[in-house]
């Protein structure tokens, strides 16, 4: 057991904590100051709120639609339902660069639907749509397990005691699959801040209007500014941190004993 | 009142239902009683509006339900793994109906400790399910049925998961509160012993098909075919016919042949002495005392009748104890 236990956190230390701890030094290597000065510039300020901006539409979304198929999946018999879960994994296995592609082949200036109204790529819109792609699959991969261990007794209950659809989701389905859910949006958001290939692909990187975090830090990496890209990367990890720091706490306060 | 007429349900080429039609007095205790895949929980789910009928009608109370969704039904539906709401405590699960309901929160608030208190539960209002025993879980399940006052009571296999002791206790409970609260309870389990114990009538259910329908002695006693027999009670085969072990009489004859007579449904069989192997039982003589020997071994006592009862379970009697208790070869006279 100890050799087992030596190799696991040999494994994690090489691996993680290692990379990441460098940085964490290297960032502050040039002082407190400094580090200030490098995410406080007004393109990082604003890479920082575009990448909040961006999570906080993808993430929803996905989060409403994940729980609503893990429910199609486990609890109705429709047909298809073999390819639908073949579908959902499809993110997973695409390269998120095919991702940008794809989506600039649709919305771009030759695209099927070039004649929207409003500007798709090298916006706002064409980074939500590359980010809603590459995490739709983490709310219904956490959702669907939980909801088939959870079974649908307790829904049926529900039921004969009076309670309509739309009351039994809320009351019982609801809290039941809520550790599945919160962990799936933990995990879309860690996606969504960190994405890099396809944003990089239909974003354009136009510094202070289409440059996200991890572009920032791609940018100023390629540009030597080392002590920048290093700062820039330790701001994308409190962003992460605090996700699941607020996820935490917002679940603990409603779970019961 | 509880109507159900020509129900089938199948699923593919099984048949869960067939043809089923069954009436439940008001205030009763039924039992649907029936080995697995019998189509007992199944007529039960669908009295509860959990799964829809493919033919057939169930009517509650004079009104046509089949196709109403459980929610407007006013029925109280009891699972066998208590389908308690793991996030809520005992006092939300019981008030949830009520919650539902829109009822004021004085009453809500009295009608669970009402129950609680009915149901033996009243010091875990705040205890979450998981912090209470199978046993408990059970009685809350049973208390949040009965909260929403439904015309109907549906049990299916309540106690099946709980252990032997509890399960007795919680009976004998069940049939207390039921001669107390007189709701119309339909009763779902595969023991025939529950189902005796428990029930005003049984409708003995195989293969989806209704067997026989009466009370539990009516069963006992006339069972319509050999089927109900043999699932009511333990049966002895005896030239080719079931009886029940306490219907067989060993007839010590002075020729000392040791011959089995056994008081069947159709008459009186006479079984001649053959050899055998041993096999524990006990006599019953005339005198009330009893002696246990083997049949091959032991000498029992003379007496001029004498019923034997074999110690062995009802399975093993039907196969072997009898045959070895009629070749009685060593039977003295």
């Amino acid at each position: 057991m100890r050799a087992l236990r030596v190799v696991a956190l040999g494994y994690l230390a090489v691996m993680l904590v290692v990379p990441l701890g460098v940085v964490a030094y290297k960032t502050f290597e040039p002082g407190l100051g400094a580090v200030w000065e490098s995410i406080t510039t007004p393109a990082a300020i604003h890479a920082f709120w575009l990448t909040v901006e961006v999570a906080a539409i993808a993430v929803p979304l996905n989060a409403v639609f994940g729980v609503v198929t893990a429910l199609v999946l486990v609890r109705s018999d429709v047909r298809g339902k073999r390819l639908l879960e073949a579908l959902i994994d499809l993110p997973f296995a695409i390269s998120p660069v095919v991702v940008g592609l794809a989506l600039v082949l649709l919305y771009g200036r030759t695209g099927w639907f070039a004649d929207l109204p409003f500007q798709v790529i090298f916006s706002l819109p064409g980074i939500v749509l590359a980010t809603v792609f590459v995490t739709l699959p983490f709310v219904v991969r956490e959702v669907v397990p939980v909801l088939r261990e959870v079974g649908d007794d307790q829904e049926q209950a529900a039921a004969t005691l009076g309670a309509s659809r739309a009351q039994t989701f809320r009351r019982i389905t609801l809290p039941s699959i809520r550790w599945g859910l919160v962990y799936g949006v933990v995990l879309s958001t860690a996606r969504a801040i960190g994405e890099f290939g396809a944003v990089s692909v239909v974003s354009g990187k136009v510094s202070g209007e289409t440059e996200t975090l991890t572009l920032l830090v791609e940018k100023r990496f390629t540009n030597f500014d080392l002590a920048g890209a290093y700062a820039a990367s330790t701001l994308l990890a409190l962003l992460a941190l605090a996700t699941l720091v607020a996820m935490t706490l917002l679940n603990r306060r409603k779970d019961p004993a | 009142m509880i109507s159900v007429s020509s129900a089938t349900k199948r699923y593919g080429d099984f048949a869960a239902l067939d043809d089923v039609s069954i009436d439940v007095e008001p205030g009763s205790l039924t039992a649907l009683l029936g080995p697995s895949g019998s189509g007992k929980s199944t007529l039960l789910r669908v009295i509860a509006g959990l799964e829809e009928p493919d033919a057939g009608a169930v009517v509650l109370e004079g009104r046509d339900v089949t196709y109403v969704h459980p929610q407007q039904r006013g029925v109280g539906f009891v699972f066998q793994h208590y389908a308690a709401f793991k996030h809520l405590t005992v006092r939300d699960n019981v008030a949830f109906g009520l919650q539902i309901r829109k009822r004021p929160k004085a009453e809500i608030a009295a009608k669970v400790d009402e129950l609680l208190e009915v149901v033996g539960l009243s010091g875990f209002q705040r205890r979450y399910p998981s912090q209470l025993s199978g046993g408990q879980r059970q009685r809350m399940a049973l208390a949040r049925a009965l909260a929403v006052e439904p015309k109907v009571l549906l049990l299916d296999e309540p106690f099946g998961a709980l252990d032997a002791n509890v399960r007795a206790e919680l009976r004998a409970w069940l049939r207390r509160l039921h001669d107390e609260v007189h709701v119309t309870t339909v009763l779902v389990t595969h023991d025939q012993e529950e189902a005796m114990e428990l029930a005003d009538r049984i409708v003995l259910l195989n293969h989806g098909r209704v067997e026989q329908v009466g009370a539990p002695r009516e069963l006992y006693d006339a069972p319509a075919s050999d089927f109900v027999m043999g699932f009511l009670g333990p049966v002895a085969r005896v030239q080719g016919g079931l009886v029940r072990p306490h219907d067989v009489a060993v007839l010590v004859e002075p020729d000392g042949d040791g011959a089995v007579e056994a008081q069947g449904r159709r008459g009186r069989h006479r079984l001649p002495a053959a050899a055998g192997t041993g096999v524990q039982r006990r006599v019953t003589q005339d005198s009330g005392s009893s002696a246990s020997g083997c049949s091959s071994a032991g000498r029992l006592p003379a007496a001029r009748s004498a019923s034997v009862t074999c110690s062995t379970t009802p399975r093993r009697l039907e196969r072997t104890a009898i045959h070895t208790c009629c070749s009685g070869a060593a039977l003295p006279a």
